[in-house]
C-alpha cells in the first residue's frame, strides 16, 4: 500500500500534543502524555493497548466528553478539518458530535437510554442536526436500521433497548452513530461485550458501512487480532503515550517497539494451537500518578539500557511512515 | 399486568379493612356509650336503653362492624354529635379550602423541587447544591407553623404586601382566591420542596453517571434535553414514589396551616372535633384520609409503567 | 471525603479527647448535631439553677417587650418568655426523647420478630400498612382522642406513629441478614431462636437503627409541637413550645418574639437532632455521603 504523504488536504483530524489529566482527592492522573497523531479521510486507524493506556480517553478527550467533574484536557490541539475542536463553544462542540464525529461505545447494554424506543434514539440524531421533521427522523431511523441489517427493522424501530439482543442494541448504535453520515466515527472496543460470534458479524459491518459511506473510523481495540482484520494503520499505546504507529502490514512484520512485539506474542496464534503457554509481558503497567522518568516501559522491556531509565524516547521514523518512540528501535526491528 | 393490578388492588382493600377496624374500634373505645352521647345529658335511662335497641347495640362486636362498615360503604360516615348534621355533609361543605391548597402545594412543590433537584445534581457542588443542601437541612428542620408565623410577620405584618390570614371562595373570584392562599401554600409547600428536591438530585445524580447520558452527548444533544429528556425520564420512578408518597400523607401538613391560616377546611374541622369530643367527625376525615393515602400509593404503582417501559408486571 | 478511611470505633472503656477530636474532624455533623443536643440538654434540664418561674404570672407586665429582666420579654398574661422558653424545652426534649427510644425499641422488636419468624410477617406487616397508611397527624389526634390531652398519651401516640418505619427498617436488614452464611451455620449448628435474633442478626441492625432513630425523634419532636400548638398536645398549663406560639399567636404583630424564640428553639433542636442524623450517616456508610 502506498504511504502518502503525511502533511495534506486530505488530512481530516490533526491531533497534537494531547495532554489529558484526571484529578484525585490528593493526586494528579496524567492519563494522556502528548500524543500526536493523525487520522486521513475515508482511513482506518487502530488504536490499541492494555486497558487504562488511555485509548478511550483519548477519544472522550477528542469530543470533549470527559466526565466535567474530575478530568481536563490541559494541552494540545485537536484540528479536524482546520478548526482546533479544543478552541470551539459549547454550542459549537454540540453541533459538530453526533454530525461531524459519531462515536459508539463498548457497551451497547448499557449505553442507550432504557426509557426511548430505539427508533427515537435514532432519530434524535437526527433532529439534532437537521430541521428534519418528526416523522421524518423516524423515516431515516427505519432506513439506519435497514442499513446496519436489523431484522424486521418495521418492527425494531419501536422497540425498546432491553427487548433486544446485545448484537442488536450494538447495530442500532451503530445505525444511531451513522444517521447524520459523520465524517469520522471513533469505536470505541465496539466488540469487546458481545459474543465472539457477534463480534464478527459486527466488524464486518463497521468495515462494510465504512466503504460504503467513506466514512474514516478510528477504531479502539486491545485486539491486534481486529486490527489486522480492519484497520489500515495502528497506533500502539502505552501509558498515556503513543509508542508506536506503523501501517497494518509493517506493523505485523516488522514491530519496532518492544511492548508490540510483546503485545503480538500474547495473541493466540490458531496455526500453534494449544502445544505451550502464551507468554505475558513482566511487570505492571506504572502509575500515571508520578512523573515517569525515561521511557515508561523499561521497567518491562527485555532491551532496555542506562539511557531508557534517564531520558523519555521520543518517536521518531524506523523507516518512512514507521515510528516508534524506543532508544533501541532500530535494533529491536531487526530481532 | 391485570394480576398485577388485582394483587395491589386486594392488598388496598385489606388495608382499607385494617383501618376500618382501627376507626371502629376507635370510636367505641374514646366515645363509650354512642347511645348516651347520642341522648344527650338530659336522657333517662329508658331513653338511652330505646336508643341502643334501635341503633342494634346490644349485638355482638362484630355484626356491629359489619353493619358499620357497609353504611360507610354506602358513604354513610354517621352524624356529628356536635353539629347534628351528617358527618360526609360537613365534609364536602370544607372541602373546597382544603383541596385549593393541597393542589396548590403540589404544583409548587413539584415544579420547585424537581427543578431545583435537578440544577443542584446537574452541576454538584455548585451554587444551586449548595443551596440545596442549606435549604434541604433547613426545610425539615423548621416545623410548618413556625414558617408560617414568619411568613406573616414579613409578608403582611410587617410589609402588608399579602393577607394575614383568612379564605375567599374560588367561585366568588379569582384574585382574593389566590392572594389569600399565596403564604399557606409557600408555608406548606417548604418541607416538601425540600424532600423532593433532595431526591431528585439524588435520583439524577445516578442516572447522570449512565452510560447512556454520554451517548446523548455524543449525539450532540444539548444540556437542556439531556437533563430534562433523557435523566429526568429515567430518574421518574423513585421521584414519582417520593412525591405521591408525600402527598398521601399532605393532609397532617394541612391540618396545622389551616390552623395557622385561620383557613375553614377539612384540617380546622378536625381539630375542632377533637376539641368537640366529636368522634363521628373525627372518624370519617381519619377514613376519608386513609382511603386517600391507599388511593395514591395504588395509582402511584400503577403509573410506573408509564415511566419506565423496563418495568411489566 | 470519597475515599474515606474505614470507620474507626473509639475503644470502650476508655474515651480520650483525642478519640473525640478526630471524630469532630472525620464526621464534623456529628460533633455539631450531638454537641448542639448535648448543649440543648444540659441546658433544658439545668433550667431551674438559671431561669425565672416559667408559671409566674404578672397582669402589670403584660407583653412587654425585651429587657434585662425578662430577656425575650413577656407575654399576653405577663409570664417570663425567657423562662418558658427554656422550661419548653424539657417537654420538647423528653418527648422527643422517650418517644423515639420507644419507637425504636418497639419497631426493632416487631421488626426481627417479623423478619425471621415467617409466619408473623404477613399480619404484622399488613397491620402496619394500615398504621401508615393514617396520615400522621391524624392517628396522632385520634389516639390521644382517647383519653384527652397529656403526656403520657403524647408519647405513646407518638411512639405509635413511628412504629411503622423503624418496624419497616428492621424487617428489611433482618431479611438480608438471615439468608447470610453465618446465620445459616448458627441455625444449622442447632442455635435456638432467640440465641440467633439477638447474636446474629441485631448487632447487624444497629447501624441502620440509629440512623432512623435521629428521623424519629427529630418527627417525634416536631409532631408534639405541631398537637401542641393544634390544642391537643401538651395540656396548657404546661410550657411547651407548640403550647406557648398557639397562645402568643393573636399577639404576633405585638410582641413577635413571643412567637419566635420557641419557634427558633424548636427548629434549632429539631436541626441539631438532623444534623446528627446525617453525620451518623455517613459514618455508618460513607459511600452514602456522595450520593446524597
Amino acid at each position: 500500500m502506498l504511504m502518502r504523504d503525511s502533511i495534506g488536504d486530505d488530512v481530516l483530524l490533526d491531533v497534537r500534543d494531547l495532554e489529558t489529566h484526571f484529578y484525585g482527592e490528593e493526586s494528579v492522573t496524567r492519563a494522556l502524555g502528548g500524543i500526536s497523531f493523525q487520522v486521513k479521510k475515508g482511513e482506518t486507524v487502530g488504536v490499541v493497548g492494555e486497558s487504562g493506556c488511555g485509548k478511550s480517553v483519548t477519544a472522550l478527550s477528542i469530543l470533549r466528553l470527559l466526565p466535567k467533574l474530575n478530568a481536563k484536557t490541559v494541552g494540545g490541539e485537536v484540528r479536524f478539518q482546520g478548526r482546533d475542536l479544543l478552541q470551539l463553544s459549547d454550542r459549537e462542540m454540540r453541533q459538530i458530535r453526533g454530525d461531524q464525529i459519531a462515536m459508539i461505545f463498548q457497551d451497547p447494554m448499557t449505553s442507550l437510554n432504557p426509557v426511548y424506543t430505539v427508533g427515537r434514539q435514532i432519530a434524535e440524531a437526527v433532529q439534532i442536526h437537521t430541521n428534519a421533521s418528526r416523522s421524518d427522523a423516524m423515516a431515516k431511523a427505519k432506513e439506519m436500521l435497514r442499513l446496519v441489517r436489523m431484522a424486521d427493522p418495521e418492527r425494531r424501530v419501536n422497540s425498546y433497548p432491553h427487548e433486544m439482543s446485545g448484537g442488536m442494541r450494538q447495530r442500532a448504535m451503530i445505525a444511531m452513530a451513522l444517521a447524520c453520515s459523520p465524517e469520522l466515527l471513533i469505536a470505541d472496543e465496539p466488540t469487546t461485550a458481545l459474543d465472539v460470534t457477534i463480534q464478527a458479524q459486527i466488524l464486518r459491518l463497521i468495515v462494510d458501512l465504512k466503504e460504503r459511506t467513506g466514512t474514516a473510523v478510528m477504531l479502539i481495540t486491545h485486539d491486534l487480532g481486529v486490527v489486522a482484520e480492519t484497520c489500515q494503520r495502528v497506533i500502539v499505546m502505552y501509558a498515556g503515550r503513543i509508542v508506536e504507529q506503523a501501517t497494518v502490514t509493517d506493523l505485523f512484520a516488522r514491530p519496532a517497539h518492544p511492548y508490540t512485539q510483546g503485545l503480538m506474542r500474547s495473541v493466540p496464534d490458531r496455526r500453534r494451537g494449544r502445544q505451550r503457554r502464551l507468554p505475558e509481558i513482566p511487570g505492571i503497567v506504572p502509575s500515571l500518578r508520578e512523573p515517569i522518568v525515561g521511557c515508561s516501559f523499561a521497567p518491562r522491556c527485555p532491551f532496555a539500557t542506562g539511557i531508557c531509565s534517564e531520558q523519555t524516547p521520543i518517536l521518531h521514523d524506523v523507516e518512512p511512515g514507521h515510528a516508534a518512540a524506543c532508544w533501541r528501535a532500530e535494533e529491536v526491528v531487526g530481532a | 399486568m391485570a394480576a398485577y393490578v388485582l394483587r395491589r388492588l386486594i392488598s388496598a382493600i385489606a388495608v382499607m379493612a385494617m383501618v376500618g377496624i382501627f376507626v371502629f374500634l376507635l370510636l367505641r373505645l374514646a366515645a363509650g356509650d354512642p347511645a348516651a352521647v347520642i341522648g344527650g345529658d338530659t336522657a333517662t335511662e329508658e331513653m338511652i336503653a330505646g336508643i341502643r335497641e334501635q341503633l342494634g347495640l346490644n349485638d355482638p362486636l362484630p355484626v356491629q362492624f359489619v353493619r358499620w362498615a357497609l353504611s360507610v360503604l354506602g358513604g354513610d360516615l354517621g352524624t356529628s354529635i356536635f353539629a347534628r348534621q351528617p358527618v360526609l355533609e360537613l365534609i364536602l361543605q370544607r372541602l373546597e379550602p382544603t383541596i385549593s391548597l393541597s393542589i396548590l402545594t403540589i404544583t409548587l412543590s413539584v415544579t420547585v423541587g424537581v427543578s431545583f433537584g435537578i440544577l443542584a445534581a446537574w452541576r454538584t457542588g455548585g451554587l444551586a447544591d449548595r443551596m440545596l443542601t442549606a435549604f434541604a437541612t433547613l426545610g425539615f428542620s423548621v416545623p410548618v407553623f413556625v414558617v408560617g408565623f414568619f411568613m406573616i410577620y414579613w409578608f403582611a405584618i410587617r410589609t402588608g404586601l399579602l393577607p394575614v390570614q383568612g379564605y375567599r371562595p374560588i367561585e366568588h373570584s379569582l384574585k382574593p382566591w389566590l392572594v389569600h392562599l399565596i403564604l399557606p401554600t409557600v408555608t406548606l409547600s417548604v418541607p416538601y420542596i425540600a424532600y423532593i428536591a433532595r431526591i431528585a438530585r439524588a435520583s439524577v445524580l445516578e442516572v447522570l453517571s449512565e452510560d447512556y447520558m454520554r451517548t446523548a452527548a455524543a449525539k450532540g444533544a444539548s444540556s437542556y434535553s439531556m437533563l430534562f429528556h433523557h435523566a429526568l425520564k429515567n430518574a421518574g420512578a423513585p421521584i414519582l414514589t417520593v412525591i405521591g408518597l408525600s402527598f398521601a400523607g399532605l393532609i397532617s401538613g394541612v391540618v396545622i396551616t389551616e390552623t395557622v391560616f385561620n383557613i375553614p377546611g377539612v384540617g380546622r374541622l378536625v381539630v375542632d372535633a377533637v376539641n368537640n369530643r366529636d368522634y363521628p367527625v373525627i372518624q370519617g376525615v381519619l377514613l376519608l384520609g386513609s382511603g386517600l393515602y391507599v388511593l395514591i400509593n395504588l395509582v402511584v404503582d400503577l403509573s410506573y409503567t408509564l415511566v419506565d417501559p423496563r418495568i411489566r408486571y | 471525603m470519597i475515599l474515606s478511611a474505614p470507620v474507626e470505633y473509639v475503644p470502650a472503656g476508655r474515651l480520650r479527647i483525642a478519640d473525640l477530636s478526630r471524630l469532630a474532624k472525620r464526621h464534623p455533623l456529628v460533633a455539631v448535631g450531638g454537641g448542639l443536643l448535648a448543649l440543648l440538654i444540659v441546658l433544658a434540664f439545668a433550667a431551674p439553677l438559671y431561669a425565672g418561674d416559667p408559671l409566674n404570672m404578672d397582669p402589670f407586665a403584660r407583653l412587654q417587650p425585651p429587657s434585662a429582666g425578662v430577656w425575650f420579654g413577656s407575654d399576653n398574661l405577663g409570664r417570663d418568655v425567657f423562662a418558658r422558653t427554656v422550661f419548653g424545652a424539657r417537654i420538647s426534649l423528653i418527648v422527643g426523647l422517650t418517644s423515639a427510644a420507644g419507637a425504636a425499641l418497639g419497631g426493632l422488636l416487631i421488626g426481627i420478630i417479623a423478619g425471621y419468624v415467617r409466619s408473623f410477617d404477613n399480619i404484622i406487616m399488613r397491620v402496619m400498612d394500615a398504621l401508615m397508611s393514617i396520615p400522621t397527624i391524624l392517628l396522632a389526634i385520634a389516639l390521644i382522642s382517647l383519653t384527652g390531652p397529656g403526656i403520657a398519651i403524647l408519647i405513646v401516640a407518638i411512639t405509635i406513629v413511628q412504629l411503622p418505619s423503624v418496624t419497616r427498617l428492621v424487617r428489611s436488614v433482618a431479611l438480608s441478614v438471615r439468608e447470610r452464611p453465618y446465620v445459616e451455620a448458627a441455625v444449622c449448628g442447632g442455635a435456638r431462636l432467640p440465641k440467633v435474633l439477638w447474636r446474629h442478626i441485631l448487632p447487624s441492625t444497629i447501624p441502620a437503627l440509629m440512623v432512623q432513630c435521629a428521623i424519629v425523634c427529630a418527627e417525634a419532636i416536631l409532631i408534639e409541637a405541631g398537637l401542641s400548638f393544634l390544642g391537643i398536645g401538651v395540656p396548657p398549663e404546661i410550657p411547651s413550645w407548640g403550647n406557648m406560639i398557639s397562645s402568643s399567636r393573636l399577639y404576633l404583630s405585638i410582641a413577635p418574639l413571643t412567637v419566635f424564640a420557641p419557634g427558633i428553639c424548636l427548629a434549632v433542636t429539631v436541626l441539631a437532632v438532623n444534623l446528627l442524623g446525617d453525620g451518623l450517616r455517613d459514618l455508618f456508610d460513607p459511600r452514602a455521603k456522595r450520593r446524597r
